[in-house]
């Protein structure tokens, strides 16, 4: 009975927090926002070296395969440091995918070009969440038509993974589709709106008449958006007890009166069972499958109610400087946000959680 | 990371089940009601002499003050503890939780002997003498006294929120013994007898109808000198070493995942409306909520013994689990009493009572847990201090000055 990080998960995650806080500063990610850009190629270069995008991928595809709670850590690093860099859709996600649902052929070509940046995945699941157009795609003869909304890692990338109403998952290239940049309070990532006409589309036959991979690719998804948000939520929180420890008003620290303190006690109280929820999330994955499904709806939900909480409680220690852009707080207020609506509302992945237990 | 248990603690968990399969029938409860209070009291004292002599009861505490006289190892512990419950079995104690460690940790030889193994038999039960109507969250202002006359301390005051005082044999108490010292360093720790004479115990009704703590008054009570832990004007030091322990018990989470079934269970039972109640979507949210939280702090408590069973401190994990804990347990009794509506407020066997009035009784008593053992806001300083590393409110003088 062990439940910790090892010290290699450790080493993983000191090492890609050491790197983002040397190369994705406030200030760069701003400077990448600037113009809707929501990936920082300096950042994609630096992370592709770590090995950052091959977490997940087998070694035989030029990945480290580490596992799910590694790629958690890494999550959980890149909300910390509100990065611009499209991981949840391209280095988790799709490569769980491919491995589980493409054809060798597939397997072969698409996943060493995750591992090595050389190419990014939008992820068009919308369709299985939540349907919000009136025209779904769907696919005839080899061909797709339709439209999905908040497409995830879509704005740079250069091939789709669309679903279908079946669970069905195909590959598209996005430069055969209609694409718009939706505009999200979150500008550190892209949600994106493709529309397809007739475009070719290539089946992962693993997900054909199985929609159990879709399942899990969204209980995956939720789980890293949950990393994601603890990580913003505990750079919040470290913001907010450094602020009120420096913060001087009335001849006090700001920090030493109980009502400034108690709103930091509550965030701590609030986020670090989050932690550990997450990595039971992460770990059940590959260790207790059985467990995923509803276990990735709480950590996802729960984490989105925490993270919503310590998000305005950090606005409210740091007073008007936190309202501003000048401090620059409301990135990481901004990035829980986004998280919280991503495949699946709390609401909505918490009903979820209740029909898997018969409820 | 791995969940599962190496083979060396499979097959104690799988004695443990062997013992229990064979022995469960002699616990108290199990055999019926028709016993005697003597009866049931020896019933108990066998059950927990039987439990330590197979090292499933105060397993670490030296068997030559009467314990199992095992190592330290908390996966264990949490086995024994998780079977218990599973069993459904009452399990053994090490003792009172408080008081025992603080004597093994700074009392003499001779206080441990005569202190320690009847407390783990069962023969020396205890109540806590601790808070003060005018001293609660601000223990350290204590003013109940005690002066030396000749080989005794002479106590004078008067203590609150003693629970079991009616019936403990003994009890542990702080008193201020050198009225002229800084606060902190004028309190001495004493252990006496019950039924010394100048001893009045009235019991306190709590809202909750039962009077399940009491008010101690002491009138020149006389305790010989040598019935100190640890030396005179040392006794806030050593309550911190008691205190600790106590924390650790309010909180459990074992407690919140058991009581969440039972939320469970009522609500797919209970209807209105011909609908059950755990149909309904607004309190099968609120239900998953909890049940987000429950499984949270669960794992949590992983975390903890895993800390704990490499001997690491486990820091800021462990400071939240009395304010989140008691506070879970209250919204879970919150979340039945909502969701029956007027049954909810049903009480004092009420006909129409639902499980026995539990849900009132435990909303009301959780709002105690979250007041006493450290108030939510006492232990919110704690974190914000001592975890988070924020300063200390300044003292009241230096502030008005």
């Amino acid at each position: 009975m062990d439940f910790a990080l090892s010290e290699e998960q450790q080493f993983l995650q000191s090492t890609v927090s050491d790197y983002l806080a040397a190369n994705c500063t406030l200030d760069r990610v701003r400077e990448c926002v600037k113009d809707f850009q929501t990936t920082d190629p300096n950042l994609t270069e630096g992370l592709v070296a770590l090995g950052v995008p091959g977490v997940v991928i087998p070694e035989e595809f030029g990945g480290t395969e580490l596992g799910y709670l590694e790629a958690a850590l890494i999550a959980e690093a890149l909300g910390g440091a509100i990065a611009p860099f499209p991981f949840i859709g391209t280095s988790v996600i799709a490569p769980y995918l491919i491995t589980r649902g493409g054809s060798d052929e597939q397997r072969a070509s698409l996943l060493p070009k995750i591992a090595t940046g050389e190419i990014q995945f939008g992820i068009a699941f919308t369709e299985s969440i939540g349907r919000r157009v009136s025209n779904p795609t769907q696919v005839s003869d080899d061909r797709m038509s339709g439209e999905q909304t908040f497409v995830i890692d879509g704005s740079d990338c250069e091939l789709l993974l669309v679903s279908t109403d079946s669970g069905s998952i195909y590959v598209v290239e996005s430069h055969a589709v209609e694409r718009e940049e939706l505009k999200s309070i979150d500008r550190t990532r892209s949600l994106t709106r493709v529309k397809l006409d007739n475009t070719p589309c290539e089946v992962l036959p693993g997900t054909v008449d199985n929609t159990s991979l879709l399942t899990n690719a969204l209980d995956i998804g939720r789980i890293m958006i949950a990393a994601d948000t603890l990580g913003a939520a505990q750079t919040m929180l470290e913001k907010s007890v450094e602020y009120a420890g420096e913060r001087k008003q009335f001849n006090r620290v700001i920090g030493s009166f109980q009502a400034v303190k108690h709103m930091c006690a509550e965030m701590a109280a609030e986020l670090e069972p989050c932690r550990s929820l997450v990595w039971y999330a992460a770990h059940s994955v590959l260790a207790i499958p059985s467990e995923t499904h509803i276990v990735a709806c709480h950590a996802k939900a729960h984490l989105s109610e925490v993270g919503q909480f310590v998000a305005r409680k950090s606005t409210e220690v740091h007073g008007g400087m936190g309202f501003t852009d000048l401090l620059g707080l409301h990135y990481w207020f901004k990035r829980i946000g986004l998280n919280r609506q991503l495949l699946g509302t709390p609401d909505q992945v918490r009903e979820q959680a209740a029909q898997a237990q018969g409820w | 990371m791995d969940l599962e248990y190496s083979a060396e603690y499979e097959q104690y968990r799988q004695d443990l089940r062997k013992f229990l399969d064979e022995n469960k029938h002699r616990s108290p409860g199990m055999s019926g009601t028709a016993f005697t209070g003597e009866e049931r009291e020896k019933i108990a004292r066998d059950w927990q002499a039987l439990l330590i002599e197979n090292g499933y009861a105060a397993r670490t505490i030296p068997k030559e003050y009467g314990g199992a006289g095992q190592e330290p190892d908390p996966l264990k512990a949490h086995i024994i503890a998780e079977e218990f419950a599973r069993y459904r079995v009452r399990p053994g104690h090490s003792g009172d939780n408080r008081l025992v460690p603080t004597v093994l940790d700074l009392g003499t030889e001779e206080q441990k002997r005569w202190l320690v193994p009847p407390t783990l038999r069962g023969e020396m039960t205890w109540c806590q003498g601790y808070s003060e109507p005018q001293s609660g969250s601000d223990l350290a202002s204590l003013s109940t006294r005690a002066h030396v006359d000749g080989d005794d301390f002479v106590i004078n005051g008067q203590k609150i929120w003693t629970s079991g005082a009616q019936r403990a044999d003994m009890i542990f108490c702080l008193v201020r013994t050198e009225p002229d010292a800084p606060k902190h360093q004028g309190i001495s720790y004493l252990v006496f007898s019950m039924k010394t004479p100048g001893i009045e115990v009235r019991p306190l009704v709590t809202m909750t109808g039962e009077a399940t703590f009491n008010e101690v008054f002491f009138t020149d009570v006389r305790v010989p000198t040598t019935q100190i832990i640890g030396k005179r004007g040392e006794g806030w030091f050593v309550a911190n070493n008691t205190l600790k322990y106590e924390r650790e018990g309010l909180g459990d989470p074992n407690q919140a995942e058991s009581r969440l079934r039972e939320v469970v269970a009522i609500l797919e039972r209970e209807t209105v409306d011909g609908q059950r109640i755990i149909d309904n979507p607004v309190y099968r949210d609120r239900l998953l909520r909890l049940q987000g939280q429950v499984l949270a702090m669960k794992y949590n408590s992983m975390r903890i013994l895993t800390s704990r069973s490499k001997g690491e401190e486990p820091g800021l994990p462990r400071w939240i689990v009395k304010l989140q804990g008691c506070e879970l347990n209250h919204q879970l009794a919150g979340l039945v009493i909502d969701a029956l509506g007027e049954l909810g407020t049903l009480y004092y066997n009420s006909p129409l009572l639902r499980d026995r009035g539990m849900w009132q009784q435990r909303y009301m008593m959780d709002l105690g847990l979250i007041i006493g053992g450290g108030t939510a806001q006492i232990q919110k300083n704690i974190i914000g201090e001592r975890a988070l590393g924020l300063p200390k409110e300044p003292k009241y003088t230096e502030a008005s000055s």
